[in-house]
């Protein structure tokens, strides 16, 4: 990953303070995000093997990880068998150029894409663009960030942060055949964009997609989605190009049976997604091409704790419970992974060399509505905690959180500190100077007792 | 029974009052508690903010304190997570440190689960004439799974009138060092959960975490709201004589 994406560049804490100030943005995201929550609430209450199905999908890919070598290697075979061709991506880079020449070599200036959050963030709209070549979202959220010249915000509901009336006036200003009385209607937004898509559909000759399954065993890819666009992009066009990250393996088609229903009761709170397409290798007439990408993940696999980051499998339920996603808003995260898996993903691919990814582990107040939610049972706030250990810290922290951790170590010590504490109670100001100031611009402080605890029991219980 | 008591260092600085009502509780209830001085902290503070080693030490430190006792009481969800889900992560496989962690872990036990799963008790005998309202805290609520234990303990209490929180299990913004390293977010999610609070038309907001009630208590106080914070062991523990 590129250590700019385009999103924001300051720290997680200095994004966020912003999108809070931002009560249109906040009323829209608490709507959606508890729209979502409790339609997911409610198809996954149904089943009530629920909390084996997750048990199994984190059983299967905790498996297949493990053993992703021979995995990758057997379905690059299978491909290969199929009529596809696989090329191996080591990071963002080596994948642009692999994809930029595919598209060369067919004569083509134009792509159509189903959304595919591998290539969000190896930037390679930016790529394909400096060749020349332009690059269509045909997913309809996905299209009104780049009619929007904007970032997305969320993995399931990129425009999320954007309401009907700013997606009507993005419509307005940037498609071409749509007339001035447009409304803000649903129906109507949608329709104009059909119009948009159909023309883009039927002119384009190569369209690149991502797949939220691989199976090894026969070299198939699986795309789960909502608006029939990812079959029109998989089906019409002579050349395909698949950018998958290689953690999105499963040994065998069986497997699916339980992705299947995690990945759509999760991440849109259907019982079943209304498509789901599935392709292997190529058929007549049409090219096909599988580019796996790294691009961080064999390091993040190396890593004991962080590696079930890997499990995931994108459906943005922890987006939809994370109550810090929720008020800071998608773009804070400054990664097109943003929400609770986000802030531990993003370190781990990109480092935490940045102001912003060495933030992001802290982007959590470890409430666990994440872990509770997640269909592949990461526990996010282990890996958080684990990061936090890892990231850099300020100086002036670290020294205080020594001190703290020396007169923690000893009882007289904390005692002595507790007395301390007492004696100038009636002094300590209503607001903090420094850091701690962050406490008391907009709480009070708790009132420092007369007596400890301690002291209390030692007076009552040693006299 | 003999019952070691862990404060906690929040309560012991700040609110010692709570320790005190937990206190008088248990030995309303028969039990002979314990007060080991040479305790402190649980280490929750510095491993949650990254700063494993010192939190390994207080770790150390508490298994050494309260080694040996049938049961290690905390007025604190969050504490009793930490000691019973985090600790057993902290050490090595196999190491004097993991069947120290071992040993001590199972047998701490937050409040509400002493009382109703040790003790077997749901009514102490309790009197609080007020309307209340409870808000579980995120690691009473998901890292203990205390689940209805406080409100069945709470619905017992003589007088006391139990309103339901809307949005209850949504997180406060406290989060430890969160509430101060990303403080607008925090303020954001306290700000709402005061919100709903308000809206119940509780007197009392009560909880099993004093972190958490310092937290929505000041910002209940910032904005002269008049609705008081009390931790669940000082309702429980107080008494038709006691008003
Ligand atoms: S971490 Fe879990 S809940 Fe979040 S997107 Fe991935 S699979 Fe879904």
């Amino acid at each position: 990953m590129s250590a700019t994406f385009l999103g924001m560049p300051g720290s997680f804490p200095e994004n966020s303070r912003e999108a809070v100030q931002n009560s249109q943005l906040r009323f829209n995201l608490r709507k959606a995000t508890h729209t979502i929550r409790d339609k997911r609430a409610s198809v996954v209450g149904e089943l009530p093997d629920w909390q084996e199905l997750r048990a199994a999908g984190k059983a299967i890919k905790d498996h297949t990880l493990r053993n992703l070598d021979r995995y990758l290697i057997q379905l690059e075979a299978a491909v290969t068998e199929a009529g596809g061709t696989v090329h191996w991506a080591r990071d963002a880079a080596e994948a642009n150029r692999i994809v930029t020449d595919l598209v060369k070599a067919t004569g083509e200036t134009e792509v159509v894409k189903v959304k595919s959050m591998a290539t969000q963030e190896i930037e390679l709209n930016q790529a394909l663009a400096e060749h020349g070549i332009t690059a269509y979202e045909t997913d309809l959220a996905e299209l009104i960030v780049q009619l929007g010249d904007d970032f997305p915000s969320h993995i399931l509901v990129p425009a999320i942060h954007r309401n009907r009336s700013e997606i009507r006036e993005i419509f307005l200003d940037k498609m071409p055949h749509v007339s001035a009385d447009l409304t803000d209607d649903p129906p109507a937004l949608t329709e104009a964009a059909r119009l948009h898509l159909r023309e883009r559909f039927l002119r384009s000759k190569v369209a690149i997609s991502g797949a939220n399954f691989m199976v090894a065993e026969t070299g198939t890819l699986v795309v789960l989605e909502s608006e029939g666009n990812g079959r029109m992009c998989l089906t019409l066009p002579e050349t395909l190009i698949s950018v998958v990250g290689i953690e999105k393996l499963l040994p065998s088609w069986r497997d699916l049976e339980v992705f299947l229903q995690l990945l759509p009761r999760s991440s849109t709170g259907e019982r079943m997604n209304p498509y789901t397409s599935m392709w292997t290798g190529a058929v007549e007439g049409q090219e096909f091409h599988l580019v796996l990408l790294d691009n961080g993940r064999t390091d993040v696999l190396a890593d004991e704790v962080g590696r079930q980051a890997l499990r995931c499998i994108r459906c943005s339920a922890c987006l939809n419970v994370c109550p810090v996603y929720e008020r800071a808003g998608g773009h804070a995260y400054g990664s097109v992974y943003p929400g609770p898996i986000g802030a531990i993903l993003t370190p781990q691919l990109r480092g935490m060399s940045s102001e912003l990814d060495a933030s992001l582990p802290f982007a959590s107040s470890l409430c666990g509505a994440c872990y509770e939610a997640c269909p592949v049972a990461i526990d996010i706030p282990e890996v958080l905690v684990d990061l936090r250990a890892k990231a850099p810290h300020a100086a002036a922290e670290k020294a205080g959180m020594k001190v703290a951790g020396w007169i923690l170590n000893d009882h007289e010590r904390l005692a002595r500190a507790q007395r301390a504490a007492t004696r100038v109670r009636k002094l300590v100001p209503k607001r903090l100077p420094g850091p701690l100031s962050a406490w008391t611009d907009t709480r009070d402080l708790p009132e420092i007792p007369e007596e400890s605890f301690r002291d209390w029991w030692e007076r009552n219980e040693r006299a | 029974m003999r019952v070691a008591l862990f404060i906690t260092c929040v309560n012991d600085t700040l609110f010692p009052g709570t320790g005190k009502a937990v206190v008088s509780l248990l030995r309303r209830l028969g039990c002979d508690v314990d007060f080991p001085v040479a305790q402190t902290c649980c280490g929750q503070m510095h491993v949650n903010t990254g700063y494993r080693e010192e939190g390994v030490r207080l770790a150390r430190h508490f298994t050494e304190v309260f080694a040996g006792y049938d049961a290690v009481v905390a007025p604190s969800g969050s504490c009793a997570a930490m000691v019973r889900e985090q600790y057993p992560k902290l050490a090595r496989p196999g190491s004097r440190g993991a069947a120290a962690i071992a040993e001590v872990a199972p047998r701490v036990y937050e409040l509400s689960e002493f009382l109703i799963d040790v003790l077997k008790v749901e009514d102490v005998g309790a009197y609080f004439p007020h309307r209340v309202t409870y808000h579980p805290t995120c690691h009473s609520l998901r890292g203990l799974h205390l689940g209805d234990r406080p409100a069945r303990l709470l619905r017992n209490v003589r007088g006391l009138e139990l309103v339901p929180l809307p949005g209850a299990e949504e997180c406060c913004g406290f989060g430890g060092t969160f509430a101060v390293k990303n403080p607008a977010v925090s303020a954001a999610m306290g700000a709402d959960k005061t919100r709903a609070i308000m809206d119940t038309g509780a007197e009392v907001l009560c909880a099993a975490d004093n972190s958490c009630l310092m937290h929505i208590g000041g910002t209940l106080r910032r904005q002269q709201t008049g609705v008081r914070t009390m931790h669940l062991a000082e309702i429980l523990a107080s008494t038709e004589e006691a008003q």
